[in-house]
């Protein structure tokens, strides 16, 4: 099958082999990073612009070795939010971006909805590399990847997703892709952290972590975000560790091959524990290395890479 | 100068009229309402097909004006208001400066003299400077012609000074105007809390919000016995506990917009900031619940909630998009759409437009009466257009009703005897 995506917005867009099919892209593309000499020719000549509007190490980097592996030109701009609205608009932005020619922007923005905004008004792709608290379908898909390398499939897992799911672009994605590819998604968080209507996205809500845990195939557990958490989320980081964060006992409940994850960056001691983290279970950095393989797929999916492959027999 | 209306079917819901008559009018005043009419040094309109009905009136329009003039002016919003078959508007004080003060109330009702298409009744602040923390001169701005106060867009959030405001606006008869909202619940929520908001990742607004602030300012409404009147409904919970408190004798009117009982929620769904405002548009179930409170004279007055922003305030990202929307001239045809479906009788739809909202700030007019002033609009109920917000007459162009299928417009409006509109 061909994939027929000019951007990635979300994984709400995706079919299941759509999904599939960017997996097994991103399976193909794994080894690449294992050769010595890190870098094929297959975007040699495109130019993909990071254009990030919020904080980001991991995914930026991410995204930017992804390109320079595939060989295509890569520039990386960061902005602050605050600036944009400040000064320049997210169109004028674009506009100027635009007339540099790129064939890619990937975007990170804190207002959900921004890179939507971006694909109507522009020519090139647009990857959405997190949007406020709506999407992130690269950390989704990579997730997905790490999930089916360790227990050989999607469907028929367990998945429970443990914190504040309603600040989760993760969250969201992930119940978007697990769903379409036939997981049981269980969502837990203290109530503060659940939004209404998710289980209207096929996911369980569970108000017990332990009931949450019990029997997973797959414990993945969200970053408690300090600066929110400050205001009226939460009493204490304490406490949240005490209810809702992944230890060995809570682990214990999952099933013995259970794999544990993590999005990053981490807070241990408070959703995770350290013994965890570290633990034999954790699939933690196979996420970090699986993430370059996903975005090396989705930049050339986007490019229409499997029609040249295609074209070219 | 006379002017005839022939042929026309005449309603006046604040009496109770509705038959095939003809309407004289004289100089400012209606003259005559009667079959047959003779008067052939008249003009004559031909109104067959058409509803003769008192002027519309909207009692919740934002016109900008002083201060942001880019967005609107007396001119162009009540131009628009004309075109949308309104022959009087109340203008909120949310203005650079604000309506706070009896200068500003006579400069509005100065330039609304000169340059108006409508007659203009300003609505003054209720606290100085729409802060929440002291008084406004509400005494002195009503004899400068102010009919009401509100903080709008600014709710009162101090429970004591809105029990002081009422207190004191009960002395002058100045009925206050509540935007309720409790701003804590509100935090910063861009949609309405629910379904929708968790899929696109906006925060929300909660219902309980307006409901909370709706519940305080009617029970302190009942404390002190003063007039209150709550714009923009668009809760269910707001809806019931209007309808209780009406029914225990609480001074209280409300108002609701036509994007209330006409969309929900999932009209923002792409991220369409045309369909950001506040309140927030709710769920079908509040729909419902607004419609049936529209039925059952809950909710009294359709009011458009007139919010003009230039394309720039919109043309951003989601969560820095304005609030508001443009609504003068959809609301006709959006109401009449209520009686299509079966919501409301015609008459009172009408009345919701004309002596609803008279009586809710005790505007003169709303109805057709010999002797009075002659505030008229001929409405064509059948003619169908498409909504191009470029075609229209306000400055701004923000409305999610673009493309929209409409039925019925203002075939004529008439404001103390001059046609300040004609379909065109």
């Amino acid at each position: 099958m061909a994939f027929n995506h000019k951007h990635i917005l979300g994984i709400e867009q995706l079919s299941a082999e759509d999904i599939t099919l960017i997996l097994d892209t991103a399976e193909s593309f794994k080894e690449i990073s294992l050769r010595p000499i890190k870098k094929v020719p297959t975007l040699r000549g495109k130019t993909v612009i990071n254009v990030f509007f919020e904080a980001s190490t991991r995914t930026r980097t991410s995204f930017e070795i992804a390109g320079k592996r595939l060989s295509a030109d890569t520039v990386n701009i960061s902005a602050s939010t605050s600036a944009v609205v400040k000064g320049e608009t997210l169109e004028d932005t674009a506009r100027n971006l635009e007339a540099m020619k790129p064939d890619i922007i990937v975007m990170r923005h804190s207002c959900s909805g921004a890179p939507h905004y971006l694909a109507e008004r522009c020519d090139f792709s647009v990857i959405n590399a997190g949007d406020g608290a709506h999407e992130h379908p690269s950390q989704a898909l990579l997730d997905l990847l790490t999930m089916r390398q360790a227990k050989g499939r999607i469907d028929g897992l367990i998945v429970a997703i443990i914190g504040d799911i309603t600040h989760s672009r993760v969250a969201r994605s992930n119940v978007y892709a697990l769903v379409k590819l036939g997981a049981e998604v269980r969502l837990c968080g203290p109530g503060t952290m659940l939004p209404p209507g998710i289980e209207r996205l096929g996911a369980k809500v569970f108000n017990s972590v332990d009931d949450a845990v019990t029997g997973a195939d797959v414990v993945m557990t969200l970053r408690i975000q300090q600066e929110r958490q400050g205001k009226t989320m939460l009493p204490s980081l304490r406490e949240y560790a005490m209810f809702y964060g992944i230890n060995p006992e809570r682990l214990k409940l999952a099933k013995p091959d259970a794999i544990v994850m993590h999005p990053g960056p981490m807070n241990r001691g408070v959703e995770i524990s350290s013994v965890v983290a570290d633990g034999p279970q954790n699939v933690i950095l196979d996420q970090v290395e699986n993430g370059v393989a996903v975005r090396m797929a989705l930049l050339y999916l986007v490019s229409g890479g499997d029609k040249l492959d295609q074209s070219a027999q | 100068m006379k002017i005839l209306i022939t042929n026309g079917r005449v309603l006046d819901p604040a009496h109770g009229i509705d038959g095939n008559f003809d309407v004289l009018i004289e100089n400012d005043r209606i003259s005559k309402i009667a079959a047959g009419i003779e008067a052939n040094d008249a003009e004559r309109i031909d109104a067959k097909g058409c509803l003769v009905v008192p002027g519309l009136i909207d009692i919740h329009v934002h016109l900008r004006d002083p201060g942001f003039e880019y967005k609107e002016d007396i001119e162009s919003g009540t131009r628009a208001a004309a075109a949308g078959g309104f022959t009087a508007v109340a203008c909120m004080p949310n203005t650079s400066p604000v309506n706070d003060n009896k200068v500003t109330t006579q400069y509005i009702k100065q330039k609304a003299a000169e340059v108006g298409h409508t007659k203009v009744y300003p609505v003054g602040a209720i606290t100085k400077g729409l802060k929440g923390e002291s008084l406004a001169e509400m005494g002195d701005m009503k004899c400068a012609g102010c009919v009401a106060a509100t903080d709008d867009g600014h709710p009162v959030a101090n429970g004591e000074i809105m029990r002081r405001a009422l207190e004191y606006a009960k002395s002058f008869d100045l009925p206050l105007i509540s935007h309720a909202e409790d701003l804590s619940l509100v935090g910063d929520g861009v949609m309405n809390d629910g379904f929708v908001a968790t899929e696109l990742g906006l925060r929300g607004i909660p219902w309980v919000a307006e409901v909370a602030a709706v519940a305080r300012d009617v029970m302190l409404a009942e404390y002190t016995g003063a007039r209150l009147h709550v714009a923009h409904v668009s809760t269910r919970g707001a809806v019931e506990f209007i309808r209780a408190a009406k029914a225990r004798g609480v001074r209280v009117t409300a108002e609701t917009a036509p994007h209330y009982f006409t969309l929900t929620e999932d009209a923002v769904r792409g991220y369409n900031t045309q369909a950001k405002m506040n309140p927030p548009l709710r769920t079908s179930d509040d729909l419902a619940a607004i419609r049936d409170g529209l039925a059952d004279g809950t909710l009294s007055v359709i009011a458009t909630d007139h919010a003009p922003h230039h394309p720039d305030e919109k043309n951003v990202e989601f969560n820095l998009a304005y609030n508001g929307i443009i609504g003068l001239e959809t609301a006709l045809p959006l109401t009449l759409r209520l009686v299509e479906e079966g919501v409301m009788p015609l008459s009172d739809a009408i009345a919701c437009l004309t002596i609803g909202p008279a009586r809710a700030l005790s505007l003169p007019g709303g109805t057709l009466e010999v002797g009075r002033p002659a505030d008229v609009t001929i409405i064509d109920p059948e003619a169908k257009w498409t909504m191009d917000p470029e075609a229209g007459q306000s400055r701004s162009k923000n409305t999610p009703f673009e493309g929209w299928k409409l039925k019925g417009l203002a075939a004529f409006t008439i404001v103390d005897g001059r046609i300040t509109h004609r379909r065109s």
